[in-house]
């Protein structure tokens, strides 16, 4: 098949809304300020498990400047139901219990009341008042200590899901298993076997951007909605829950979002800004402090895994097996199911068996983080197969590559895969000049790979046709990454119009048609889909108009870099028609030329990669530094090459820090002891090498143009590709992330 | 709480206001001002989404006082820009797709800028170590360091 020609897809052209976001002028959450406006703050808990026996909310109401208190008496008390649309596991009532506790608090920071006052050291002054009379409970900040015999328990009403019997509290929400063959036939037949556990630590999204909400509710209880959110449609159908509102009385309208990584697909503040500005009748405003980021909102699992994995002497993969044990947070809904189906998902497995467990402890809910749950599990199998490959004596490479799935695999999972490029990342990462270069001393170099399903769902599009033939892209899906130009793109490819010519903007709730999260790397597939069969349908009435024109069948036209050409015939036919044109004469011609799809994408094309971490090991200080990184993704096809680069670059760099630096602390009462970027420390410009990323296009066979999600998978690879580098630079296996230097430095001088 | 009378100077424009004594510089930008071009990611200096420069000087405006604007002059991301012209810095934050989500970008433009305001030649080593104080989460740094040594270049053309 000979490639594509493109004139706009593959490019590289200014993003629409980029010189608003270099000169300040774009508005993100914190920015919109109204008249009249007041400033809402939340009550949270000082302890991290407790019964709450009263909560006094009336000397708050005596501040001065303080307007309207409000509690979970203040909010319906909702059944048990799982939430459609969500990244990770959500249950309704639990999310409302989780925006305002009741009857206890379940973690250090969960939110008790808010209030509304005319300043925020009013606010402040309120929630100062407000008298919460707590039973102090044990707090379970552990897994072992949550699953002991005899373990406070936070749910009364908690059982296990996926296991028989019991009937007594626990928790231990759920028990997950996937798999097949028979993995003790599979590990009688290797010649190696590898068993290890791995620890990794709750670790937090780290979006530079607080949480941030306006919320304004007119008499006639219809509220509109300004926050920073990859998902107006899921914040709108979260909050009518909460709040028991039809979703016709909401209306929610996404500012710039600055950041988010899965982080802001749920709701905190949202419903409370509602209601504090019902009470009130004045818009409300709420921002989370960053202390409030890190304690209060949605990091992912700290995580135990126990893998095997057995090969034979010529490096064939006999059987794998893991046990995931993930932390949920204070609810339900742990991302360990998607964690299970990813961990051996690059390999050709026939006996394979994962078992999986979901757990409740008194930390903040997690929510979801880039490719929720695999890199943990990427983590614990990466480093087991480095460790089988050692063991083998083979290049890790060429190991992978002789059990890496291909087309018409069948994952562990279940479905056979269509076309995927893993084999070709691997490939690349072999031949690139980075997997040859020399190492200093001190250095040593890994590899991991990693896989993403990512997701289709639901999008809607417009693209409406001005006068003058320049047309704009309507989405629904916010842009956290540049999805506003490869929107764009695709609809200048399909009109065939220069790029400069298209403008596409985010809608919110109320003037587009219903979008799914921009999350589970999505946009670009799903909402580009829509937006191409949105194109197709302009052509399709400017081929229209023009056959009307020139009365031929409108099947007879062609449209080409532009224009309508006529039906091939004798010399001295009509000239062919420009979008210029057919769009200035459209109200001669029927109208204007507004083209839409909704769509439900299926069937996305998984996302595989392969990195090559060189690292340096420091053995004074246990310091680690990346000194050089390649990053190999089958990216489908790049719509614009440079934002997929960047969604690349970036997740290395998270991976990075999860695996050199992230980790909540706690002390032991359960509050975070490093709620701020201090002592939370993310990977800063000097702590980086330049990363570079190679895309390979194996295209997708489900998108128009053969596109494939590309946020996610990126985060994927790194931790086991760093802990894999250390070992290769150390002689030594790390199993417990972060690689912070205390860890590195004891570890190496306990070997001596 | 009595307010304070400040005057001083904010993108080359004279202003007068009454600032409450515990405000900091960044809320009277956002708050007084309206120019909410310049971020708050932490407000204890932690993440440089609020760099300005004050007199020349490269600072977290959260950890300035409000009232410290006193007679003293501030540049923010807003006053970055000549009039319907981007900034070198700008533009090449553009081409090198070094935005994002866009939210660390004005602090990193500010904090580059006063990195070449004094060292027009930066070393890649240089300019990391000149953005040290600006976290970004979406990049990876990678474009954004190109960005600013391409943005530096070309400054030094136009000398």
């Amino acid at each position: 098949m000979s490639e594509p020609r493109y004139k706009c897809i593959g490019t590289r052209p200014i993003r629409p809304d980029g010189v608003d976001k270099v000169t300040g002028r774009a508005s993100f959450g914190a920015d919109l300020s109204l008249p009249g406006m007041l400033h809402g703050r939340v009550l949270r808990s000082p302890h991290a498990h407790a019964r709450i026996r009263s909560i006094e909310v009336e000397p708050a109401l005596a501040v001065e400047g303080v307007k309207a208190v409000i509690t979970a008496a203040d909010l319906p008390d909702l059944a048990s139901q799982a939430a459609q649309g969500a990244e990770t596991q959500t249950d309704f009532r639990d999310l409302s219990r989780n925006v305002l506790a009741r009857d206890k608090v379940l973690y250090h920071g969960h939110a008790v009341a808010a209030v509304a006052a005319t300043s925020r050291t009013a606010a402040e002054r309120a929630l100062a008042a407000i008298r919460v009379d707590y039973e102090v409970l044990p707090a379970v900040l552990d897994l072992d200590s949550a699953l002991a015999p005899g373990a406070p328990i936070l749910h009364e009403d908690l059982r296990t899901r996926g296991l028989a019997g019991g009937g007594a509290p626990t928790n231990l929400a759920a028990r997950i298993e996937i798999g097949r063959g028979d993995v003790e036939k599979g590990f009688a037949e290797a010649d190696v076997v590898v068993e290890r556990e791995f620890t990794t630590r709750m670790v937090h999204q780290g979006y530079i951007e607080p949480h941030a909400v306006v919320a304004r509710t007119a008499e006639d209880g219809h509220s509109v909605v300004w926050c920073c959110t990859q998902g107006p449609f899921v914040v709108r159908a979260y909050c009518a829950r909460i709040l028991g509102m039809d979703l016709s009385r909401i209306r929610v309208i996404p500012s710039e979002i600055g950041g988010g990584f899965g982080g802001k697909t749920t709701v905190y503040l949202e419903p409370l800004a509602i209601l504090l500005s019902r009470r009130t009748g004045r818009p409300v405003k709420m921002v989370m402090t960053r202390e409030e980021v890190f304690r209060a909102t949605g990091p992912t699992s700290g995580t135990r895994i126990r893998v095997k994995i057995g090969a034979t002497a010529k490096g064939k993969l006999t059987a794998a097996a893991a046990t995931l044990v993930y932390e949920a947070g204070a609810f339900k809904g742990s991302p360990v199911t998607a964690a299970a189906m990813t961990m051996f998902a690059p390999y050709r497995l026939e006996q394979v068996r994962i078992e999986g467990f979901d757990v409740v402890l008194n930390k903040p809910k997690v929510g979801a983080y880039r490719a929720p749950g695999s890199a943990m599990a990427a983590f614990a199998a990466e480093s087991a197969l480095d460790e089988v490959a050692l063991r083998l004596g083979m290049d890790p490479i060429d190991f992978r590559l002789a059990n890496a799935a291909r087309e018409g695999t069948e994952a562990p999972y279940g479905p056979k895969f269509r076309r995927i490029g893993f084999v070709e990342t691997l490939e690349a990462a072999k031949r690139h000049p980075h997997y040859s270069a020399p190492l200093g001393p001190g250095q040593g170099r890994g590899v991991a790979c990693g896989f993403w399903f990512n997701v289709g769902l639901q999008s809607s599009a417009a693209v409406n046709l001005n006068e003058d033939g320049t047309a704009v892209v309507v989405s629904g899906s916010p842009d956290l990454s540049g999805t506003r130009i490869s929107l764009a793109m695709m609809a200048a490819e399909e009109l065939g119009i220069p790029i400069e010519r298209v403008r596409a903007v985010v809608a919110d709730t109320e003037t587009i048609g219903y979008s799914d999260l921009s999350a589970g790397s999505r946009v670009t597939f799903a909402t580009g889909m829509a937006v191409v069969e949105a194109a197709r349908d302009v052509v399709r009435q400017l081929s229209e108009r023009a056959a009307a024109i020139w009365r031929v069948d409108p099947r007879e036209v062609r449209w080409e870099e532009g224009r309508a050409l006529p039906p091939q015939g004798a010399a001295g036919g009509p000239e062919p028609l420009g979008i210029e044109e057919l769009a200035r004469d459209a109200a001669r011609t029927g109208g204007p030329i507004v083209g839409r799809a909704s769509l439900t994408a299926r069937a996305p094309g998984p996302g595989f990669a392969t990195h090559i971490c060189d690292v340096s090991v420091d053995r004074e200080t246990g310091r680690v530094s990346v000194v050089r990184y390649t990053a190999f993704q089958d990216v489908g096809r790049a719509i614009h090459p440079g934002y997929v680069e960047g969604q690349i670059q970036g997740g290395a760099a998270q991976g990075i820090g999860w695996a050199l630096n992230e980790e909540y602390l706690w002390d032991s009462s359960g509050a975070v002891e490093n709620p701020g970027f201090l002592d939370y420390r993310m990977p800063i410009a000097s702590d980086l090498p330049m990363i570079d990323a190679q895309l390979i296009e194996v295209p997708s066979p489900t998108h128009p143009y053969g596109v494939r999600g590309v946020g996610e998978t990126p985060n994927v690879p790194p931790l086991a590709a760093v802990a894999n580098a250390v070992r290769a630079a150390t002689g030594h296996r790390f199993t417990d992330l972060p690689l912070s230097p205390p860890r590195v430095l004891e570890a190496l001088d306990s070997e001596g | 709480m009595a307010k304070t009378r400040v005057r001083g100077t904010v993108n080359g424009e004279p202003v007068e206001l009454l600032c409450e004594p515990q405000a900091t510089l960044l809320e009277v930008l956002r708050d007084e001002l309206g120019l909410t071009g310049t971020k708050e990611g932490c407000a204890t200096g932690e993440c440089g989404a609020c760099s300005v420069i004050l007199d020349g000087r490269l600072v977290c405006s959260c950890l300035v006082l409000g009232v410290e604007l006193e007679g003293r002059s501030v540049q923010t991301i807003e006053g970055i820009a000549a009039a319907e012209r981007l900034h070198p810095l700008q533009q090449k934050f553009l081409e090198h797709e070094a935005v994002q989500c866009g939210i660390c970008t004005p602090g990193l433009i500010v904090a580059a800028k006063a990195l070449l305001d004094r060292n027009p030649h930066p070393s890649e080593e240089e300019v990391r170590l000149g953005l040290a104080g600006n976290l970004c989460r979406c990049t990876g740094y990678d474009k954004v360091v190109r960005a600013v040594l391409a943005a530096a270049a070309d400054l030094r053309e136009q000398a």
